[in-house]
């Protein structure tokens, strides 16, 4: 059902040009009558890494739920390869190439870390095909890889739920990994680590960005500063301003924002 | 079907049987209140819901057999005395259980249903053992007996009135106590976030202990006000707990006014539909109607969308 | 059968995900061996009977073990599955029972008796498939799952799950126990569907062919825990568990969460459905007793008891219960109640794993240690595979 939706003509393809990855355009979602995000537009090219910051409720985290259609929007539209995802379930969306890291380490404590990887492997999604599913070369061959990238080769066989807190991020960071999204969206991904594991993280996330788009959600200015290409600042639900970073740091609506109270 | 009847016994039967919806719906409103605060505020599911009410039930008619032998009196407002103590005996007893079963399971809501289940179970036999298998009766005082004649056709029984008094007086009461008390608003305080409710000062184990004790002694009025209209068997109370959670469900679970509006809706559907069909046909088509409704619109009647 | 360790990482031993580890063909044996071999040179045929009842409970516990155990999805309603499968085999062979020959005395011969009792004059239109046998087989499983199906989809398309959707499954059994008995012309009502005498031709109350239905009934069950072993071990099993766990995240995996669960439910639903078959053609009749709320729930203690994450625990469990229950309503009949009910409370609040669970936690460890000796420390103590839903 999914692949008939993606492989049909989309609606709306025509009007966005084909060279952004991802384009967000007059984005709103309301809870109650609040706007949690109000209008929102940005772009997102492929190889690009973006980084969106903002101070607490700003809408940083609801912007990531509507791509990847966690909550539904109210208005706008997201498009992404010319596939409008505000019509798509959350499974289509990834399947369709939209990995998603959440703040809290997500990932399944009643199995194994091998099982956990195994679990992301994008095949025998259907449940036919999850019933018939077979564990041969070639995923055990990926398991191993990414767990070596992943720094979890030794702890294959154990339980997700013995990790530590770093480990359960560089995990979750594995699931996306053997996901093989073209858009790679991560929220917070240092939150919470230790000094080296967030140096670790960084080297990791370094590694892994190569050759695909990430949307990342972060405060870490050393970090955002070491990764971003392009900042979007939210402010509020709405884009406060965008460009690189040195644009953006001495712009002085972001000043105000996060210097003036 | 309808054309045997002219329009005036239409009306007379259609406002009968509107009047019978209304003690229906009393009752069903009377158990449903309690199992409102109890899964509405607190999450939990308790399948025994059916026998905190029959103890009211027993109790109230421990009372009269009481007052009729002993104080007869004072039998004509026995009822009261009888209420106040089915409301202690029940709420007692549920805090008891709260102390007991529910506060080792509030994080395991499926598990709270199984073990309340085996409550239900040992509660039933309890009364059997006590009370014996057979159904037993309260004896009316005489003022509660006989009816108000509104026109020539059409005649109200006052036991029926009663139960409606009681049923609008206590839940005018619970609304007070949830939205108006200081009570009230720790109750509110703790399900919305009790993490912080701690934190602020409030005994939040109290505060459970007291809104589960809460929601079974309202059941055991309700048990209470039931035996005016029908007898008190063992097993009365599990004949109701499904049409009591559905009702809760229905009106969506956290809201009182939508556990109104819902054992309302339901108990007028099912009472018109008797006059057209079997009593059984009328329950199965209202139940399933009410489970339609559900599979469709899952969160009840009254609900807020907020952000996941 | 797998394939070998593909990697050269020494430190690295891959689980190889075999159909059953030993210690599980070894339980099949035990449970096999007791079932088809120690009961009925043991018991008496009135006896074995009663066993081959309780069989066809345990179709509906190994259900409730992928449904409930694994996938977290409490069903109050398995007596629905139960019940849809027990009268469809009912009503085929109450159609047997029918013939124009046996009822010629009712002034509509070739009609169930209760039909004519309830002035009904032609057989109702969903009676008509059951006179074909190949066609009440494939209704028999076909109906209950496309029932189940139907209930599920709505629901988990929706996000429906937890304590609702057991309400809900609840509300079902209640309903179709209300019309069953209500619809007394149709349904047999309260009393069920009664007087069956024939398979095919082939009479079933004679004690040997009840020692056959029994042998047919334990075979069957074998089978079906294998195929729900399958489904345990295969990647939908762990993602099952994986849905229990952590919903959203399957979902953000590229699963369609919803349909995996209506599998879960209707597995479940198929495999009490054979039981509800079985039973009918074990004891001879069904009844809307075997479909309402206390029969539904009470086989989700069976399930509960044995170790809702067990297969083999599942049947065990549910042999225990209907043993006690049969033994206790013999002697102390009001004690049984009491009984139950504790059992329920102390299977929640101290052992919510089930015998399984204290097996493979107090026995297990202790019984490696002493086979081992002094040659090796004791293993680790594995944890089951995955703590009970919360």
């Amino acid at each position: 059902m999914n692949a008939a939706i993606l492989s049909s003509p989309l609606v709306g393809a025509e009007a966005a040009p084909p060279d952004h990855l991802l384009a967000v355009e007059a984005l709103t979602v309301s809870f109650d009558g609040f706007k949690a995000v109000n209008d929102v537009s940005f772009y997102v090219e492929p190889d690009e890494i973006r980084v969106i910051i903002g101070p607490n409720g700003a809408g940083k985290t609801t912007v990531l739920d509507l791509i990847c259609g966690r909550t539904k929007a109210s208005a706008g539209s997201i498009r992404y390869k010319g596939h409008e995802l505000t019509k798509l379930s959350e499974s289509a969306i990834v399947q369709a190439g939209v990995g998603r890291k959440f703040q809290t380490p997500s990932i399944y404590d009643d199995l194994t870390v091998f099982e956990n990887l195994e679990i992301s492997f994008p095949r025998g999604r259907s449940v036919f095909g999850a019933l018939t599913f077979k564990r041969d070369a070639e995923v055990r061959d990926r398991i191993h890889a990414i767990a070596g990238t992943i720094f979890l080769k030794d702890q294959l066989k154990e339980r997700a739920e013995f990790l530590s807190h770093g480990q359960k991020q560089w995990l979750e960071i594995g699931m996306l990994l053997i996901q093989d999204p073209e858009l790679l969206m991560l929220d917070e991904p240092v939150a919470g680590m230790s000094v080296g594991e967030r140096i670790k993280t960084a080297e990791l996330l370094n590694q892994i960005i190569k050759g695909r788009s990430v949307l990342v959600i972060e405060h870490d200015m050393k970090f955002v500063e070491d990764i971003a290409h392009r900042v979007t600042v939210l402010h509020q639900g709405k884009v406060l301003s965008e460009g690189s970073m040195e644009r953006v740091k001495n712009d002085p609506k972001v000043i105000e924002v996060y210097l003036g109270h | 079907m309808l054309g045997d009847y002219s329009l005036g016994d239409l009306g007379a039967i259609f406002a009968m049987q509107g009047f019978a919806g209304l003690i229906l719906f009393s009752v069903y409103l009377l158990m449903a209140l309690g199992l409102a605060i109890i899964f509405g505020q607190m999450g939990v599911i308790n399948m025994a819901h059916g026998e905190f009410m029959i103890l009211g039930a027993y109790v109230t008619y421990l009372c009269s057999t009481f007052f009729q032998t002993y104080l007869p009196a004072l039998f004509p407002i026995y009822f009261f005395i009888a209420m106040g103590l089915a409301f202690l005996a029940s709420g007692a007893l549920g805090m008891l259980v709260e102390w007991g079963l529910i506060r080792f399971l509030y994080k395991r809501p499926l598990d709270t249903l199984l073990a309340t289940w085996g409550l239900s179970l040992i509660l039933q036999q309890a009364y059997r053992s006590i009370f014996g298998a057979r159904e037993v009766g309260v004896e009316l005082p005489s003022w509660l007996i006989g009816s108000v004649q509104v026109t020539d056709t059409i005649e109200i029984p006052i036991s029926g009135l009663f139960v409606m008094a009681v049923t609008i007086l206590i839940t005018v009461c619970v609304a007070l106590l949830i939205f108006r008390s200081r009570f009230g608003q720790q109750v509110r305080a703790v399900m919305s976030n009790r993490a912080m409710a701690g934190a602020v000062g409030i005994d939040t184990e109290k505060v459970d202990r007291y809104t589960f004790g809460l929601g079974c002694g309202i059941a055991g009025i309700a048990g209470s006000a039931f035996t005016m209209i029908g007898s008190t068997g063992p097993t009365s109370g599990q004949l109701y707990i499904v049409d009591t959670f559905l009702i809760v469900v229905f009106g969506g679970a956290a809201s009182l006014l939508g556990t109104i509006a819902s054992a309302f809706s339901i108990s007028q559907t099912q009472s018109t539909l008797e006059f057209f069909l079997s009593g059984s046909m009328a329950k199965v088509i209202t139940l399933l109607a009410v489970v339609g409704i559900l599979m469709l619109r899952p969160q009840g009647l009254f609900t807020l969308k907020v952000r996941r | 059968m797998t394939n070998p360790v593909q990697t050269l990482t020494k430190s690295v031993t891959v689980n190889d995900n075999p159909f059953m580890k030993p210690v599980e063909w070894l339980s099949l044996l035990l449970l096999a061996g007791v079932i088809l071999v120690v009961l009925p040179l043991m018991l008496d045929s009135f006896r074995l009977n009663l066993v081959g009842k309780y069989l066809t409970y345990a179709f509906v516990a190994l259900g409730l073990v992928i449904c409930w155990g694994y996938a977290g999805i409490l069903s109050l309603g398995q007596g629905v599955f139960f019940g849809l499968g027990g009268y469809c085999m009912a009503m085929y062979l109450k159609l047997e029972a029918s013939s124009i020959e046996n009822t010629k005395i009712q002034s509509t011969p070739g009609i169930p008796d209760f039909m004519d009792w309830n002035q009904i004059t032609a057989l109702p239109w969903f009676w008509q498939p059951f006179k074909s046998l190949p066609l009440t087989l494939i209704l028999t499983i076909a109906v209950p799952v496309l029932f189940a199906m139907l209930i599920s989809f709505a629901m988990f398309k929706r996000r429906v799950g937890g304590t609702y959707f057991a309400i809900i499954t609840q509300a079902i059994a209640a309903i179709l126990t209300i019309l069953i008995v209500g619809q007394q012309g149709y349904t047999g009502g309260i009393n069920g569907i009664t007087d069956l005498r024939t398979l095919h031709g082939w009479d079933i109350r004679t004690d040997h062919a009840k020692t056959i239905l029994y042998f047919v009934n334990g075979g069957l069950l074998i089978a079906c825990i294998l195929a729900a072993q399958y489904v345990k071990r295969s990647k939908l099993g762990r993602i099952l568990v994986a849905m229990r766990d952590k919903e959203d995240r399957v979902r953000f995996s590229g699963y369609s969460v919803a349909g995996f669960k209506v599998f879960a439910f209707c597995f479940a639903a198929g495999l009490a459905a054979i039981g509800g078959a079985m039973f009918t053609l074990q004891v001879g009749f069904m009844s809307p007793s075997f479909v309402g709320i206390v029969p539904s729930i009470e086989m989700v203690i069976y399930a509960a008891v044995g170790g809702r994450l067990s297969l083999f625990g599942a049947v065990w469990g549910t042999l225990l219960v209907n043993w006690a229950k049969t033994s206790f309503s013999e002697s102390f009949p009001d004690l049984w109640l009491f009984g139950l009910g504790a059992l329920f409370i102390a299977v929640v609040l101290a052992f919510p794993n089930g015998l399984a669970g204290i097996w493979r936690e107090q026995i297990e460890p202790r019984l490696t240690r002493r086979v081992k000796g002094l040659r090796a420390p004791p293993p680790a103590i594995v944890p089951p595979h995955g703590a009970p839903a919360e």
